[in-house]
């Protein structure tokens, strides 16, 4: 088991024609995400050659849902057509399928874009949003497995452990502190360090607790916002498996947007001490350093009494 | 992006946001004659600088570090203040809580005509990302610190959210103006005021509008006596206007000398420079220097996109600064090759005679053969597998922790 994305999910790249959109969809496939085809308005017809297969390039949307049974898009386009992209696919699955799930990878899209974007969102409930400017979310599998977005595959491994993370590279620091002390992933969902954006921490923890391979928890926060606040209250009442947690811009000063849009200490609040503080409050597991994930990881797993030592 | 107050006054006389009448001016003479045309006998003479708490701040000679004036928003009462006031701000160096010790120099000043307060507020507009909607914030105390009212008197502060697509609306402009006590004319003027500053919002794509304060004159006008307005850069693409607004000179240069090869660049006080691909990491990578004792130079994030030349130009602005003693990069391979950042640190370290400890952590794609780069170049670096490991060698490799 895994959550949202499995082996079998079927996806759809839109922006595949772009070279941000074919370089990625050669790599999902080489890992073994089932790509079933793209999506770029006037290239409809063209055709994609990926590794052990060609698929078709559509459109719209919906064609591509309709002939492939695609049920998730992930979303390479430049920043200034990103928003309508998302509305573009949100719509689609709705109408066809009731739900689905769109990631949207792109980085820089206009904060008001956004806004609309999430309002809209409210009409098509079913369908979840990944990002933006996230690296995607990826479930390892027995052979490879589903990975949607531009994380390096070849550094997961199946296991027991989910990810959350609002930043990129940080994710990849977690999956290898996992894999450093031999324990590897059910899903690792990139969220994204918008200020505005789809899925946030309590959402991933709440499939993460339905979840029954997944047996902890790895969240990666930074400064800015009350999100990580907010999560680690909830999981307080509500999650029931064991959470590691680490909070980047400890040193970040005030005022300063850190490269993220959302990466920013306003009027005092938002910084890593008042999460960190928030995590202690909840039971989460602290680690004050990524290369300690792994250490905070096994304390938790041997203190749940689901690994010896 | 920030503007100037003289700037965010033309966008709002021209949006129907009341402001004073006012002009821009860069020279005590031109200051004169502003005075002359403006015809108010009572007038504020204001620093232009992209930092708030002008008011309260200090003007210092920058030569001597001497103290020229307290404050760098002043009111004149005659044509003779008005000559003082601005020879004693024009050039020199204006430090205010929000600059930092080593504050701004003003180069630019605003004349304006002064007007008799009954009441003074405080008004805001900007993105909740709490509620992923936009907010307009208002309160009865204006003219002091907000960020102190929202500690001491959280009641004091009232909050409308509302939509781009359906703006902010007649009736929550009306309920801000109630909640501010406002009623008859002062109330009609403000939701008319409110209504145009939320459209202005959106059709700028603005990160935030603060008017402290906002007053009630005495005769029941609305007026925003100060204007602070930064719009959102993702969204600049759109808004080609506003490159006629923007200050070169407000921004650190070295932070715009790195944006231009797609760096992200935030300067520092302390001394071990970091080069890191992922902002979340080049954050991590900073607390972990602290950790072990040592003090980050500054933030970089050299971008999923790196490549050589962007990698030598990050090498060369963390060498020029002259604090730096020592050098740690970490690298999380993923589109990135480490063997790629090998590479282009030996080809930046030789263009750039390095003197200074490195070390090098790589990880991901790759660093394995990064690594043998490295070690087989006649380089002098220090390589390791972590974060943790990294951050310990380099504050050993300066001569261990101040502490």
């Amino acid at each position: 088991m895994s959550i949202w994305i499995n082996e079998g999910t079927k996806v759809v790249v839109q922006g595949i024609t772009g070279s941000q959109g074919t370089f990625h969809a050669i790599r999902m496939a080489e890992y073994g995400t089932d790509i079933v085809g793209g999506v770029t308005p006037g290239k409809g017809g063209q055709e994609i050659e990926l590794p052990g297969r060609v698929v078709p390039v559509f459109n719209e949307m919906s064609e591509a849902i309709t002939t492939t049974g695609a049920v998730a898009s992930v979303i390479y386009v430049p920043a200034r057509f990103a928003a309508p992209a998302i509305t573009e696919a949100a719509d689609a699955f709705h109408e066809l399928n009731g739900e689905g799930l769109v990631i949207c990878i792109t980085e820089g899209i206009p904060t008001l874009d956004m806004v609309r974007v999430i309002s809209h969102l409210e009409k098509t409930p079913g369908v979840r949003l990944i990002g933006p400017n996230c690296p995607g979310i990826i479930t390892p599998g027995d052979n490879g497995g589903c990975k949607i977005g531009i994380m390096p595959g070849h550094i997961h491994a199946k296991g027991r452990i989910g990810i959350i993370s609002k930043s990129g590279t940080l994710t990849y620091e977690a999956v290898a502190q996992t894999m450093s002390v031999g324990e590897g992933q059910t899903t690792c969902v990139g969220i994204g360090g918008d200020p505005v954006n789809g899925t946030g921490f309590i959402e991933c923890l709440e499939a993460f607790e339905k979840d029954s391979e997944t047996q902890a928890v790895v969240m990666i926060g930074e400064i800015g916002g009350n999100a990580e606040q907010d999560a680690a209250e909830w999981a307080k009442d509500n999650f029931s498996k064991p959470i590691v947690g680490f909070v980047a811009g400890a040193t970040a000063p005030p005022g300063k947007r850190m490269g993220h849009a959302g990466a920013i200490i306003s009027g005092g609040k938002g910084t890593a001490e008042e999460k960190f503080a928030a995590f202690e409050d909840a039971g989460i597991y602290i680690a004050r350093d990524p290369s300690k994930i792994g250490e905070a990881l096994v304390t938790a797993l041997v203190d749940a009494g689901l690994r010896d030592s | 992006m920030n503007i100037h107050e003289y700037q965010a006054k033309a966008i709002f006389r021209e949006s129907g946001v009341p402001v004073q009448e006012g002009l821009h001016c860069t020279s005590v003479q031109q200051a004169l004659s502003a005075y002359d045309s403006l015809g108010s006998k009572v007038v504020a003479v204001k620093s232009q600088i992209h930092a708030g708490g002008r008011g309260k701040g200090k003007l210092l000679s920058p030569k001597s570090g001497n103290l020229v004036m307290e404050g760098g928003v002043k009111v004149a009462f005659s044509r003779d203040e008005v000559e003082e006031y601005s020879s004693k701000i024009l050039g020199n160096n204006l430090v205010t809580k929000q600059t930092g010790p080593s504050g701004k120099i003003v180069n630019n000043l605003y004349i304006e005509s002064g007007c008799e307060i009954a009441h003074e507020y405080y008004l805001a507009l900007l993105v909740d990302r709490e509620s992923d909607s936009l907010l307009i914030m208002g309160s009865t105390e204006g003219g002091v610190d907000i960020e102190e009212v929202a500690e001491t008197n959280p009641k004091a502060i009232h909050k409308q959210r509302f939509y781009p697509s359906e703006g902010l609306g007649i009736d929550k402009a009306s309920s801000m103006a109630i909640s501010l006590g406002l009623s008859g004319k002062s109330h009609d003027l403000f939701v008319e005021m409110a209504l145009n500053l939320s459209s202005l919002f959106i059709e700028r794509d603005c990160s935030m509008i603060e008017i402290n304060p906002l007053v009630r004159s005495s005769d029941d006008r609305i007026i925003a006596l100060d204007a602070k307005v930064s719009f959102d850069e993702s969204a600049t693409f759109r808004h080609p206007w506003r490159d006629e607004l923007r200050d070169i000179s407000e921004e650190s240069e070295v932070e715009v000398r790195a944006n231009e090869f797609g760096l992200s660049y935030v300067d520092l006080d302390g001394n071990i420079g970091c080069l890191v691909n992922g902002a979340g990491l080049a954050m991590a990578t900073m607390d972990v220097i602290k950790m072990y004792g040592g003090e980050p130079a500054n933030f970089l994030d050299i971008g999923g996109g790196a490549n050589s030349e962007s990698i030598t130009a990050a090498f060369e602005i963390i060498i020029e600064d002259p604090n730096i003693e020592g050098i740690l990069v970490n690298i999380f391979g993923g589109i990135i090759r480490c063997d790629m950042v090998a590479r282009s640190i030996i080809e930046a370290s030789n263009q750039t005679g390095l003197k200074v400890p490195l070390v090098v952590r790589f990880s991901g794609t790759n660093h394995k053969e990064g690594r043998k780069v490295l070690e087989e170049s006649e380089l002098n670096v220090v390589t390791v597998g972590t974060l943790g490991d990294a951050g310990e060698a380099i504050v050993s490799a300066l001569g261990g922790s101040e502490e």
